[in-house]
């Protein structure tokens, strides 16, 4: 019976054994962990502290936390989603001692002043990002995501960036499903709006009332 | 349909997770509302563009040194033991 319900289950994923290899004490497995995702740690940490010394000590704090407590992990969800939330509070907890004057949240009301109607609409060229050179890209792109808040970039690079699902991104911040949904809305349209000015046609503006 | 209900549902339909019937009506609504089927183009790409530009590289040698430090703390941490954690 038991080799029978063995055959039908599904086999575990490599994510899966490397975690319990890890979970047994086999630490070449965890390393393996930290090399599959020590750069999507950096990049969500960059993005939330916005700050390079930060999201090195992130990346370090999130993996230590993972290794400590790997048989809290229960397996309900992905490693990498557990791993993710993690790392989400600790650069949270780092840009709160960088900015105690203001509250960081994820999951508070946020106002930016700027709803969710475009009001600028404009055509793009097939390929603006080619009138840039890679610096250059970046500096705007970086820049322009710096202006959203914490709590719609997140969600932004959860989402298109690093891939996750709505439910995943929900679970790793610990928001409704409707919220991420909302944040990831008006994250895509306000991105859209501010890089209008680098990546539209020359006189393509058409504003809308 | 009006282009508040296509703002709507623009989420559901860049990530193809519309029923048959949905999409259908927004790929209407697009085929003569010039200034949703821009927003949508422009949205497209902005994802598009922001998943293909490495903003935060993890350069080798620092990749390397935080590889480093997680395995030294996570020997130190497993040497000292569960009371420390």
């Amino acid at each position: 019976m038991g080799a029978i319900q063995h055959q039908l289950s599904d086999p575990p994923s490599e994510e899966l054994v490397l975690v319990r290899a890890a979970k047994g004490g086999d630490d070449g497995a965890f390393n393996q962990l930290v090399k599959r995702y020590d750069r999507n740690v950096f990049r969500i940490a960059q993005h939330i502290t916005q700050n390079r010394e930060d999201a090195e000590d992130v990346v370090q704090d999130a993996f230590l936390k993972a290794f400590t407590n790997l048989h809290q992990f229960q397996e309900q969800s992905k490693f990498y989603t557990w791993l993710v939330r993690i790392a989400v509070n600790e650069a949270l907890m780092k840009l709160r001692r960088r900015r105690p004057e203001r509250t960081v949240s994820l999951d508070e009301e946020i106002q930016t002043g700027e709803d969710s109607v475009p009001r600028e609409v404009a055509d793009w060229s097939p390929n603006p990002e080619q009138n840039y050179n890679q610096a250059e890209l970046r500096e705007i792109l970086t820049k322009t995501i710096q202006g959203l808040p914490p709590g719609f970039r997140t969600v932004f690079i959860l989402r298109d960036v690093e891939g996750l699902s709505t439910e995943e991104t929900a679970d790793a911040l610990e928001l409704s499903i409707p919220a991420v949904k909302s944040r990831l809305l008006r994250a895509r349209l306000q991105l859209r709006e501010r890089l209008n000015r680098f990546f539209a046609k020359p006189n393509s503006g058409d504003n809308v009332a | 349909m009006k282009c508040a209900e296509f703002l709507k549902e623009l989420n559901e339909y860049l990530d193809g997770a519309l029923d048959e019937r949905t999409r259908a009506d927004l790929d209407d609504h697009l085929a003569w509302c010039h200034n949703c089927y821009v927003v949508c183009d422009t949205t497209k790409k902005t994802i598009q563009i922001y998943r293909d530009t490495e903003i935060y590289e993890l350069p080798d040698e620092l990749r390397n040194r935080l590889q480093e430090a997680i395995h030294a703390k996570c020997q130190a941490k497993k040497k000292a033991g569960p009371q420390s954690v």
